[in-house]
């Protein structure tokens, strides 16, 4: 009897301990340093894999980021594109056309943009909202998985995983459904 | 049988076969009322979407109350209910399934609907460009959506043809079906299967709603659900239920009225119901004349009718009253030319109507034309048949000798009115620029506050109100699907300037014969597609040996037949082409070709404020043959001209009245007596009128109309009879008695909620009364 409990004892303190290790670097500090991000620009680099392509599609170019909610992504390579996204507004610009979309209008957009959104600006509650979160790793080099609540959205999306040093996410991968995905590198310029 | 029952007799089966012919009439409340009946080219295109075209037939639903969910799945359950019920072409409510069908179908003949096939396109070069562009959208977010046809259509044929349909205004998914932009309502959109002209089936369409929802919500315990709906049909189909009511309840209203004023003139029960023969005659003969001439009865012609009975009960009214001292004889000989003028007074004004080329004024014309001179004829030869010399009308009481002395005295006041008529010309002369209004929209039953749920559910659901469009006519099909692929050419051009966001077209879902076939030429053989794929495809991620569906799916499609209009049966393909596409073969008969007609609606461009330019389009489309309409501008040169050419007519009518009465009375100083109270009334109601806020339409002109018209024979009669002697005083209580009655059964309409009679209402109830005193004042 005496033993067990001593046993039950160590395994709480173990425990008590354990977590106590791991609030040095939780979700709660990961998404105060996404917050700190002053915005900024940043080259990336995207290579797009699919099941009926051979090799992966590679584009290059500059994305800015511009508190509090203004995203730009311009890709020089290899072809001239522009998506910015201002609010709930989603403007792309590929050669002469033009398509702006309201979010509102398409939940299943808005969860997927809200996932770059809300992770850039730490905003844990409204990734929570169509999301679940998973980290791992350290303050240095963490992992941050996200998994889709809503089943519509999961349909399309299985997963997306951020990772990064500090308060820079370094890369975005997004896993599509049918084991599709796109890897985002980012690599930030300092500025001047 | 004695004489007065053959001519009753013969009166009551006349009525019976006019009451017959009524209940067979065609009532309509539509807008053809205000609309030409020989058109412009431009104007017909107005009138025949108005009537028929897509536009008119659409419904708009919102559920709100519940919860989303709930929300949902009501509009699931009666989006299909509504289906089976087979009264809908289409019913929308942004369930994406509902378009598997037309996809499959646009798959199916993507080698002949794309625009953008052609030679180019199948060249290496071509196939490079096209199929590393398929490949960027293969990767990007979207490209789920595509995945399951990139390896049958690695050029993005599909994409194509959509790309051109109008993307912009999709109302936002809420559970998966339509929902307002807060949320709050789930939205439908249903076109029913009635014309929009076909007043019956719009309501047998629009019962089968509100029926279908009721059984639903009560089904699935969603009674906190509410239903709202608008559209063409529902403002037509309420318009003419309220004027149906209205007509019953004025009526009611007024004939009461009138019988207790009458009561009190003639103390008879007898008199009382001869009395009414001759409104009755009035009431069924004018509909009766419209009927046979106009085939078709406008609800307000109708509505306008039941103010007649204040004016045909007059005729009674003088023969009972004029007669009970001298007997019917010395009526004939001394009333009766004088009623007898009045009458034509009144043919005279309201016969220039007649040439009116807009329905609606015609219609009220001859109505009022055929009535009056029904209850004229029916008090000259069937009243005194039936009533015979037996007319006893007590002698006029205190009241009535007050009345009559106070008209004799009427002369005092002769100064002060002039006075009072030359401020208020004054007044209008001053603001003679402001008095018409040029909104045609005064003239519609449509309530504010059903205007106001239109054009919401208009912005929510995005739905067109195709303000702007551009019309083509050919012979035939073909050549009208030419005609509109080369006018899409030239407003392609438009688009990339963005001065317009786009347009819809039927040769987008059915091109013509020629492009087809252009289209499939283009198509090179297997051999030739797999030798430029393997060479286009060198570097690309996509490599040529995945496509052999494709290069199966192009050969497939070169031996192919060409689409028909049947191909798209049973398809909201159908839908959409047939409603852009009409044929009208109503001219066949007189040797001329049926006439095709392409409606191509445009869409604003992104800047929705910028208004479309007429000569930018007049210019883009010159030499193609189109026409440019824009409905707004069209509408309002079209009350502008409604208005100008009833104005023309109401002043040939004056003029009319004029000459017949200098013909007549062959004395300049006796037409100005008759004529400068008319003038005079007519110019202090139009005063009283605008000083009080209303801007004149149409309708008032009317009804300055019928105060000259019924109002001369009061001033008639105080200029005729001077010429014997003195009025007694029964002569002047039949005009009191007379003018009251008219102001009765004009001023019933005041309460009126239909615009156009409220209108007549306003300017004829006052104008009888003040043609009256202003009569006896310049006697």
């Amino acid at each position: 009897m005496r033993a067990s409990m001593m046993t039950s004892m160590v395994v709480l303190t173990w425990g008590v301990f354990s977590t106590h290790g791991a609030l040095a670097f939780d979700l709660d500090s990961l998404m105060a340093e996404l917050a700190a991000h002053p915005g900024g620009r940043a080259e990336f680099v995207e290579k797009r894999y699919a099941a009926l392509l051979d090799k992966p599609v590679v584009s290059k170019g500059e994305m800015t980021y511009t508190l509090p909610s203004r995203l730009e992504k311009i890709t020089t390579e290899p072809k001239a594109e522009s998506l910015v996204l201002e609010g709930d507004t989603l403007t792309l610009v590929r050669g002469p056309r033009k398509v702006t979309l309201t979010l509102a209008s398409r939940p299943e957009a808005r969860a997927f943009v809200e996932s770059i959104r809300s992770t850039l600006s730490g905003n844990r509650l409204a990734l929570e909202k169509n999301y679940t979160l998973q980290l791992s790793g350290q303050a240095d080099d963490w992992r941050l998985v996200l998994t889709p609540t809503d089943a519509k959205i999961l349909g399309l999306l299985k997963h997306i995983d951020v990772s990064g040093n500090g308060r820079q996410i370094r890369q975005l991968e997004y896993w599509q459904a049918d084991d599709d995905r796109t890897v985002l590198q980012i690599k930030p310029i300092p500025s001047p | 049988m004695s004489r007065s029952w053959r001519v009753f007799l013969i009166w009551a089966l006349a009525m019976a076969l006019g009451i017959g012919v009524i209940s067979q009439a065609h009532v309509t409340a539509d807008m053809s009322f205000f609309l030409p009946s020989r058109p412009t080219a431009e104007q017909k295109v107005l009138v025949d979407q108005l009537k028929d075209g897509s536009v008119s037939r659409l419904l708009m639903l919102s559920m709100q109350g519940g919860d989303a969910l709930q929300r949902a799945k009501a509009s699931t359950a009666l989006h299909d209910a509504l289906l089976k019920t087979g009264q809908f072409l289409t019913v929308q409510n942004g369930s994406q399934v509902s378009l598997n069908q037309e996809r499959d179908l646009l798959l199916l003949h993507r080698y002949l609907l794309s625009p953008t096939v052609n030679g180019e396109r199948f060249s290496v070069k071509g196939l490079r460009e096209s199929i590393a562009e398929t490949v960027d959208v293969l990767t990007s977010p979207a490209g789920l959506l595509i995945k399951p046809f990139v390896t049958k259509d690695p050029t993005g044929e599909l994409l194509s043809i959509l790309s051109g349909l109008n993307p912009a205004s999709q109302p936002p998914l809420e559970e998966g079906v339509w929902a307002s932009r807060d949320g709050q309502r789930a939205l439908l959109l249903l076109q029913t299967r009635a014309l929009g002209s076909d007043m019956d089936g719009q309501e047998a369409a629009i019962e089968t709603v509100k029926a279908t929802f009721a059984n639903g919500i009560a089904h699935q315990g969603f009674e906190s659900l509410t239903l709202q709906m608008s559209g063409p049909g529902v403002f037509a189909v309420n318009a003419r239920a309220a004027i149906k009511q209205e007509v019953a309840r004025l009526f009611l209203m007024s004939s009461l009225a009138i019988l207790i004023l009458l009561w009190g003139v003639y103390r008879s029960p007898r008199l009382l119901l001869f009395g009414l023969m001759p409104v009755a005659s009035a009431v069924v003969g004018g509909v009766v004349a419209v009927s046979w001439v106009f085939g078709t009865v406008f609800a307000i012609t109708i509505g306008f009718g039941t103010s007649l009975v204040g004016e045909a009960v007059d005729y009674a009214i003088y023969y009972f009253l004029q007669s009970a001292h001298g007997g019917e004889s010395a009526w004939r000989t001394r009333f009766w030319p004088t009623v007898r003028l009045g009458v034509l007074t009144t043919v005279f004004g309201f016969g220039a109507l007649l040439f009116s080329s807009f329905p609606g004024l015609a219609q009220l014309g001859l109505h009022s034309l055929v009535g009056v001179v029904c209850a004229a004829l029916v008090t000259r030869f069937v009243l005194p048949a039936v009533v015979g010399n037996r007319v006893r009308v007590p002698e006029p009481g205190r009241w009535g000798r007050f009345i009559a002395n106070a008209l004799r005295r009427c002369g005092v006041i002769k100064w002060p009115l002039l006075a009072l008529t030359a401020v208020a010309f004054a007044y209008l002369v001053l603001h003679h620029g402001n008095l018409w209004t040029q909104n045609l929209s005064t003239l519609s039953s449509i309530t504010a506050q059903e205007a106001a749920l239109d054009a919401r559910l208009r912005k929510d659901l995005g739905a067109p109100d195709a303000r702007y469009l551009v019309v083509i006519q050919a012979t035939n099909q073909e050549q009208a699907l030419i005609g509109a692929e080369r006018v899409a050419q030239r407003l392609d051009g438009l688009v990339q300037q963005g001065l317009i966001g786009g347009y819809d077209s039927p040769a987008r879902f059915l091109p013509s014969e020629a492009e087809q076939q252009r289209r499939r030429e283009a198509l090179p053989t297997a051999a030739v597609l797999r030798e430029r794929l393997a060479i286009a495809l060198v570097d690309s991620p996509l490599s040529a040996s995945r496509l052999e569906a494709f290069v199966e799916a192009v050969s497939a499609a070169r031996s192919a037949p060409l689409m028909t209009r049947q191909d798209l049966d049973g398809s909201a393909l159908s839908v959409a082409v047939d409603a852009l596409l009409n044929s009208s073969k109503q001219e066949e008969g007189r040797g001329k070709l049926s006439e095709w007609t392409v409606l191509m609606p445009l869409w604003p461009g992104v800047d929705a404020l910028n208004e479309l330019s007429p000569t930018i389009l007049k210019n883009v489309l010159a030499g193609t043959g189109a026409l440019f309409i824009d409905r707004r501008d069209e509408f309002e040169a079209l009350y502008g001209q409604y208005i100008a050419q009833a104005r023309g007519l109401s002043l040939a009518g004056l003029l009319c009245i004029v000459a017949l009465l200098a013909w007549s009375l062959r004395s300049v100083v006796k037409v100005a007596q008759v004529l400068w109270p008319l003038c005079s009334a007519v110019i202090l109601v139009v005063a009283g009128l605008y000083a009080s806020g209303v801007r004149l339409h149409l309708l008032h002109l009317i009804g300055l109309l019928l105060i000259f018209a019924v109002g001369s024979n009061y001033a008639l009669f105080f200029v005729r009879g001077d010429k014997t002697s003195k009025m007694d005083d029964l002569a002047l209580m039949s005009l009191v008695t007379a003018c009251m009655t008219g102001a009765i059964g004009f001023g019933v309409l005041v309460f009126s909620s239909v615009p156009v009679l409220q209108a007549i209402g306003v300017t004829v109830a006052p104008g009888l009364i003040l043609a009256l005193i202003l009569a006896a004042a310049w006697r």
